[in-house]
């Protein structure tokens, strides 16, 4: 048996609202992505029957829709909970505004794309690279409410999605607005596979329980990162 | 009497119009406005009551399929007032006087009724070179811009003047602009369609006249009335859009059956019309019902969004055929070859933190049993 003592800590990194936050997103997003490409291109499944009989692209779409109003809430609720969280799930780890956040990121880029170093980040949340990404999925979040509820508007005359009937004239026309829709669920697809290599990558590399944490919520932090982390000073609040 | 301006009906009773035809006009526009009952009385009431409305109607970069489709009208009555009656005193296709004497006609209205009279525009105006478009020595834009100063309202007509149309479509050669893009200041109604619908030609200039106000519009100003719903969402196919059920080709079975033309390219589901509705040619059919899929004519830069028979448009840059579906797929096997890549040199650079064994100077001690 091989075995191999490391000064260990156990860190509760990712509360409870964010675990559900990111089961929920990610449940979302393989909804509406199935349904989605559906929409956008159905396969011949009835063909040879009378439209009476069946309602099944109405439901693909009932379903695309219904997801997109719980995608949209459990995103505005990530975006309250980036302002009253603990400090790994804070707004200013995704926003990249501080040198150090920048020079993580080359870092990450060195030791991690490139892997042209041995060397560990510190991290004990995500890393900067990781936030800047995840920054640049909460924008394709974003573009994908606007034009999906600007879309939805011309049918609806519920208050919320009547609140995006300007997207469509923004953009130029439904044409213009489906087009960009239909390329970020592209967005979504890449990310996703990225992401669960990443994560693979990182337990099978760093081996601090990044898969279960965020089950449990919990990471195995090296004594040493932790050390550093409480030790650091507070120009950068992101480690 | 003799300066006294007729009213409409005055005019149409003079032309021989009955009052039985008359109400039924009334009552069709009043229809086609999606007004109350009580609208059929006050379209009547303003046609009696009120001078003609002074029109000057321009030509610029187009194909006069807005002045044929409105002549098409399904009630005779719309293209008798309009075009008859209605006062175009300018309109260079259809007016008698041609040369000195037809320059001479539009500059009296516009010195006789200002702040009174509309400008309807068909066509889109080129920025490029104004010399594209010229008439009687004049660029369209000096036209345009020297009529709109103290008109009333302009109505820009299909999809030329209200979007540019094919003239604008990539690489716009003559840089055509649509007329809200080169004028400021005025109210523009777009009446969007290549052409508009004639009925909707006509329900405009009613509305128009009958309350005196432009028509409630929407973010791209068009006419609420008329554009606020999509082909698709009032096609008479839709339940087979809902059922799943597709023509997959335009000789196949389901195009016989009548079903959904979603996947044929059809861009009901991304145009706001009233074909569904009102249809064409005094309501005998619209593109759908005769088995072709919709182009998407009433909506911004629906050249630039084909092809026609194709469900997703072309993405820019990547060639014609190249729909999003493909740039996705594209990148997604890009991505996996990425992944497979970097799985396999993190698996030879990074051997020794993976079987384990300690970095220098670490306090990490491994054991071997």
């Amino acid at each position: 048996m091989r075995n191999r003592s490391v000064p260990l800590r156990e860190v509760h990194v990712w509360e409870l609202p964010v675990r559900l936050y990111h089961w929920i997103n990610a449940l979302c997003i393989v909804s509406l992505c199935i349904t989605g490409y559906i929409i956008g291109n159905p396969p011949a499944l009835m063909r040879g029957t009378e439209a009476y009989f069946n309602y099944w692209i109405g439901i693909v779409r009932f379903i695309h829709f219904v997801t997109a109003f719980l995608f949209f809430f459990n995103f505005l609720f990530r975006i309250y909970w980036g302002f009253v969280g603990n400090e790994f799930s804070r707004w200013y780890n995704f926003i990249p505004l501080k040198r150090c956040q920048w020079k993580e990121m080359l870092e990450v880029i060195k030791v991690d794309v490139l892997q042209l170093t041995n060397k560990k980040i510190d991290s004990i949340g995500h890393n900067s690279l990781a936030s800047f990404i995840y920054f640049i999925t909460f924008l394709i979040f974003l573009l994908q409410c606007l034009t999906g509820f600007g879309m939805y508007a011309a049918m609806s005359s519920a208050f919320l999605p009547k609140m995006f009937a300007w997207v469509v004239p923004f953009l130029g026309g439904d044409m213009q607005v489906r087009q960009i829709h239909h390329l970020l669920m592209w967005g979504f697809i890449l990310f996703a596979m990225v992401h669960m290599y990443l994560v693979f990558y990182h337990d099978y590399i760093e081996r601090r329980g990044v898969t279960s944490s965020m089950i449990g919520g919990w990471k195995f932090i090296e004594e040493d990162v932790i050390e550093r982390h409480d030790n650091r000073t507070e120009e950068c609040p992101k480690d | 009497m003799e300066n006294q301006r007729l009213t409409f009906y005055e005019e149409l009773k003079g032309k021989g119009v009955s009052r039985r035809d008359f109400l039924k006009f009334c009552t069709t526009m009043a229809a086609f406005l999606g007004l109350e009952a009580s609208g059929v009385a006050q379209i009547a009431k303003a046609f009696e009551t009120k001078p003609r409305l002074p029109v000057i109607w321009f030509h610029f970069q187009e194909c006069t399929c807005c002045s044929e489709s409105f002549i098409r009208a399904s009630h005779p009555i719309v293209a008798d007032i309009v075009l008859d009656k209605i006062s175009l005193d300018y309109q260079e296709t259809l007016m008698a006087a041609s040369g000195a004497p037809a320059e001479e006609a539009y500059k009296a209205v516009m010195a006789k009724f200002p702040g009174e009279y509309i400008v309807m525009v068909e066509g889109s105006i080129p920025t490029e070179n104004e010399a594209y478009c010229c008439i009687g020595g004049r660029s369209a834009l000096q036209i345009l811009q020297e009529a709109v100063k103290n008109c009333k309202a302009v109505v820009a007509w299909g999809n030329c003047a209200s979007a540019g149309c094919v003239q604008a479509a990539s690489p716009n050669p003559t840089g055509a602009k649509p007329v809200h893009k080169v004028i400021s200041g005025k109210p523009v109604i777009n009446v969007q369609g290549c052409p508009p619908i004639a009925d909707v030609m006509a329900g405009v200039v009613v509305h128009l006249l009958t309350f005196d106000r432009i028509p409630q519009l929407d973010g791209m100003n068009r006419p609420k009335a008329f554009y606020s719903r999509r082909v698709h969402d009032t096609c008479y196919r839709r339940a087979n859009f809902d059922a799943g059920l597709f023509v997959e080709s335009f000789d196949d079975d389901g195009a016989k059956r009548g079903y959904c033309l979603y996947k044929m390219g059809c861009k009901g589901p991304v145009t706001y019309n009233s074909c569904g509705i009102i249809k064409w040619n005094d309501s005998v059919s619209y593109p759908i019902q005769s088995g072709h899929p919709c182009i998407g004519c009433a909506e911004e830069g629906f050249w630039d969004n084909g092809p026609f028979y194709q469900h997703l448009p072309g993405v820019a840059g990547f060639g014609i055929e190249t729909t999003a579906d493909k740039v996705g797929l594209g990148l997604g096997i890009g991505t996996a070859v990425g992944i497979a890549a970097h799985a396999i040199v993190t698996n030879v650079r990074k051997h020794k933190e993976i079987i384990n064994e300690p970095e220098e100077g670490s306090a990490v001690e491994t054991k071997k049993e």
